[in-house]
């Protein structure tokens, strides 16, 4: 009986010791705060966010937290809140220490809704916008931006002054003008300086913040944000057209890249060469062997995988080219539906022997680390793969052009082509120059099929997207002219991309297949028709 | 019109008009009344198969009335076979009827699959079968019409013409991928059940189609017999020739052209048509250009300029790929195909049979020359 009397003295004490602990604790409004999840009522629990969300206490991130991922739970009986762990060990909210002993039997997450989500994620874009790490910061920041919420205007106001990132500072600063912009109780100037700031954003979000703004505004917000709405879609504009002349120069490059070749095999020679995709899916290959046998081998060296694959896959090409000349060409000069009929048939052999060697299913080739990721250009996203194309095809453009107009091969090219028999009398051998010609276009399809590995599937098909293409590029831009190769890859290319958000991809394709069979109505020999004696040639 | 007949049918052409006609008679007797267990029995599939042949044996006579008679090659002939088919397709679509998946009672299958809340207006009519036929020959004939009147009278020639025939089967295959065209998409239209009453899938409908087949071929081989060897026919060997003279001459080439390519149009629509109930499907694949270049190649295998040799290079070619492509020789047939491609116009450029009549006429003239008639046949530019 004593032991059970003095046991529960001991009780008493301790329960009493708890209980003055307890309530020194809970004096703070943070402590309130918490007490409100525990009413197991959305009302309670909005005013519960808020509170701790504006209490400062440092668990109060922690806390909103675990909410968003219901690991936040209360015991209404106990009057206590906790934060599950991964570990599914328990803290106490109150005072972060871990419970010992067992949980109330009660226990059981606080419930949220929608309704609720959305002040969440808003409290806890609040609270981070002070987190040590910048990029959370400027999440933080877009979180904000997004839902407008008129209680992260406080922390907002702290937070702006101390950031020293300026990419951080400007996020935070639009956040701020957003919410003001929707704030019931700001003035107008403030609200006109809000819209100044979005303004200068001047991108969808922009458009949307100041399109849903409240029916309750004054005429002068009204007037600013109208006149925002339509700087912005006019900047919006200016840069979708630049974003699609980008686009367009991108594909035009590739065109371009596709249809330089050709432009030499068909456009200066005469010969309808249907295996030239064949050629650029040879040079794509010879990328993928490349980079393989320096996977293998040496992979320090895989930056370069490409430079080493150029010189191959030109030589390869290029080869295969001369083969094909002096092989099956040579023998259909002045029968040029006779030499489409048997390089067709020569690309499905292509086709199928690279399908027995490598196998019908498409073959990995990495971008070299220098031509992975993008940059940004004021609006319009940038990869690199596609400036490096851009470059590499306008750097061979002009190469080849200095070739033909320099060297002495291109000065016998271009003799061969103008008059054949003139330039045999001068001691030229043509069919020599007949071959090497084919081997050179050949060997600038090979070298497209390097860039095109970069952006395209490397699969035995791979030339054959391109074939109908290129020839469009060719006949559109005029034959044996390759300045009008040029101008027919970016205008064809430019024109997809600029149909293309009215018609979409496909039919923007088809609109420019019929524009250009409309066009060779208008001008058979294309856009820069050679004239003069040549053509009859 | 007999007069026609016998100044355009000569020895040969009527051999050979024999020979296919017995051929389409003997296929279906042997099919229908010969015993499965008797050696001469023929099977429906092989009856089918055949059947197959002999369309593409259409497309490549129109093919060869224009390539070999006009010098017009087109890579986009395919286009014109597979709207002649879609034509028939849309028919046999309609006879479907409630026996589709969703059994509505107007609708096919894809339609209401897609939501399209009513069939669309180019629909209308298809459900008789005489209409569907009108158009068979109506939409090849006009595309070529149209196509063909801006092509010819800008004078796109040459393999100008052959690309941006090209580039039009290109782009129709693209539009007819598309669902929102209507005609099915990806998968076009299958799951036949009936023409004209008949189930297509059985032996006795097939055996018709079948004669129907060699019959539509055994007209259009008369036709082209009639056109190449009438003045116009004359004609369009000199426009192939030497166009420029022909045109100075007085001639209006492109009328002419014209006239010829939308006829071989209507012809190519025909064989579509036929070809799409033996088969059961058509879908957008059959617009892929790689199919119209593969026509060609019949062409100049059997020897173009020929006509005999269309239909013999049509079929020889075809029986090669179902032979090559149904055994474990399947990965070379592209191997095949594409040395064809290249020995055809390397080692023969005249063709099977072209090569056969020229070395018959050489063979004659020598004998006739050391019978002492001193007189030599005019020889045909080549």
């Amino acid at each position: 009986m004593r032991a059970f009397s003095d046991r529960f003295i001991a009780l008493v004490c301790a329960l009493g010791v708890l209980a003055a602990l307890t309530t020194a604790v809970r004096a703070g409004p943070y402590e309130d705060a918490l007490l409100r999840f525990t009413a197991d009522s959305f009302d309670e629990t909005i005013e519960g966010i808020n509170a701790v969300a504006t209490s400062g206490n440092a668990l109060a991130a922690q806390v909103i937290g675990a909410l968003q991922e219901g690991r936040l739970l209360f015991s209404a009986d106990e009057k206590q809140v906790f934060i599950r762990e991964a570990s599914d060990q328990l803290i106490d909210a109150a005072t972060g220490r871990p419970v010992v002993g067992t949980a109330p039997s009660d226990i059981a997450p606080v419930r949220l809704n929608n309704r609720l989500r959305r002040i969440v994620e808003a409290a806890l874009g609040g609270l981070t916008l002070m987190a040590p790490d910048a990029g959370k910061r400027f999440e933080a920041a877009q979180a904000v931006l997004k839902s407008r919420d008129a209680n992260a205007l406080k922390a907002l106001d702290q937070a702006i002054p101390r950031e020293t990132d300026a990419g951080v500072k400007q996020a935070l600063i639009e956040a701020r003008a957003a919410v003001v912009l929707y704030l019931d109780n700001a003035s107008d100037a403030d609200k006109i300086g809000a819209i100044a700031v979005i303004r200068q954003r001047g991108d969808q979000e922009a458009l949307a913040l100041l399109g849903g703004l409240p029916g309750n505004a004054s005429p002068a917000v009204r007037k600013a944000a109208a006149d925002a709405i339509a700087s912005i879609e006019n900047s919006l504009a200016f840069w979708t057209a630049l974003q699609n002349a980008w686009y367009g120069l991108s594909l035009g490059s590739v065109l371009l890249l596709a249809a330089i070749g050709l432009a030499i095999t068909f456009g200066v020679m005469g010969v309808i060469n249907m295996a030239h995709g064949e050629m650029v899916m040879l040079g794509a290959y010879t990328t993928f062997v490349v980079q393989q046998v320096i996977r293998a081998h040496n992979p320090a060296l895989f930056d370069y995988s490409l430079a080493i694959a150029i010189p191959l896959a030109f030589l390869v090409a290029g080869f295969v080219g001369i083969l094909i000349e002096r092989g099956i060409i040579r023998f259909l000069y002045g029968r040029p539906l006779e030499t489409l009929l048997a390089t067709w048939g020569l690309s499905l052999i292509l086709q199928q022997a690279v399908r027995t060697v490598f196998g019908p299913t498409n073959k990995d080739v990495a971008n070299p680390s220098w031509m992975s990721g993008s940059f940004e250009l004021g609006q319009i996203t940038i990869t690199y793969n596609r400036l490096w194309i851009i470059v590499f095809t306008l750097v061979i453009f002009a190469g080849l052009l200095a070739l033909l107009r320099f060297t002495r091969f291109g000065l016998e090219m271009r003799a061969v082509t103008q008059n054949r028999a003139m330039a045999a009398s001068m001691g030229i051998r043509t069919s020599r120059i007949d071959a090497l010609t084919f081997g050179l276009g050949s060997g600038i399809a090979g070298l497209a099929g390097v860039a095109l590995s970069q952006i395209d599937n490397v699969s035995p098909n791979l030339g054959q997207g391109y074939i109908i293409d290129s020839f469009m590029v060719v006949v559109f831009g005029g034959v044996g002219n390759l300045w009008g190769t040029l101008v027919g890859a970016f205008t064809l290319g430019i024109a997809n991309k600029f149909l293309e958000p009215y018609a979409g991809a496909v039919l923007g394709k088809i609109a420019i297949l019929v524009l250009i069979i409309l066009f060779i109505q208008k001008r058979p020999r294309g856009l820069f028709a050679l004239k003069g004696r040549a053509v009859e040639a | 019109m007999a007069d026609l007949l016998t100044r355009s049918l000569d020895r040969g052409a009527l051999a050979f008009l024999a020979a296919l006609a017995a051929i389409g008679i003997l296929v279906p007797v042997l099919n229908l009344t010969v015993p499965e267990s008797s050696p001469f029995y023929l099977s429906s599939y092989f009856v089918a198969l055949f059947g197959k042949y002999l369309c593409f044996a259409l497309l490549a006579l129109s093919i060869d009335l224009i390539w070999g008679y006009c010098g017009i090659l087109s890579l986009g002939h395919g286009a014109f076979f597979a709207l002649g088919g879609y034509a028939m397709g849309m028919y046999l679509m309609r006879q479907i009827g409630t026996r589709g998946v969703y059994a509505h009672p107007v609708l096919p299958d894809f339609m209401v699959f897609l939501n399209w809340p009513e069939l669309p207006i180019y629909w209308y009519g298809f459900q008789h079968f005489a209409y569907a036929a009108f158009m068979v020959l109506l939409v090849p004939g006009l595309l070529a019409f149209v196509f063909g009147w801006f092509a010819f009278r800008s004078r796109v020639t040459g393999v100008y013409l052959s690309i941006i025939t090209q580039a039009l089967t290109f782009a129709l295959m693209l539009g007819f991928f598309r669902n929102n065209l209507g005609f099915g998409g990806n998968n076009g239209l299958t799951d036949f059940k009936d023409i004209l009453g008949f189930n297509v899938q059985a032996p006795g409908t097939r055996a018709a189609l079948f004669a129907a087949s060699m019959l539509a071929l055994m007209l259009g081989f008369v036709i082209c017999r009639i056109v190449v060897s009438s003045k116009f026919g004359k004609v369009l060997v000199a426009i192939r020739d030497a166009e420029a003279r022909t045109r100075f001459l007085g001639y209006r080439v492109e009328a002419y052209k014209l006239l010829v390519f939308t006829l071989s149009a209507c012809m190519a629509g025909v064989a579509g048509a036929l070809y799409v109930p033996q088969v059961g499907i058509i879908n957008p694949s059959e617009f892929s250009p790689g199919n119209s270049i593969e026509a060609v190649i019949w062409v100049a295998v059997g020897g173009r300029g020929t006509l005999t040799g269309a239909v013999l290079g049509a079929v020889l070619v075809n029986y090669g790929k179902t032979y090559f492509t149904s055994g474990v020789l399947a990965p070379y047939w592209l191997f095949v195909l594409g040395g064809l491609f290249v020995a055809v116009t390397l080692l023969l450029p005249r063709g099977v049979v072209g090569t056969i009549h020229h070395h018959w006429r050489e063979w004659r003239e020598r004998r006739r020359l050391a019978a002492g008639v001193s007189y030599a046949a005019p020889r045909p530019a080549e």
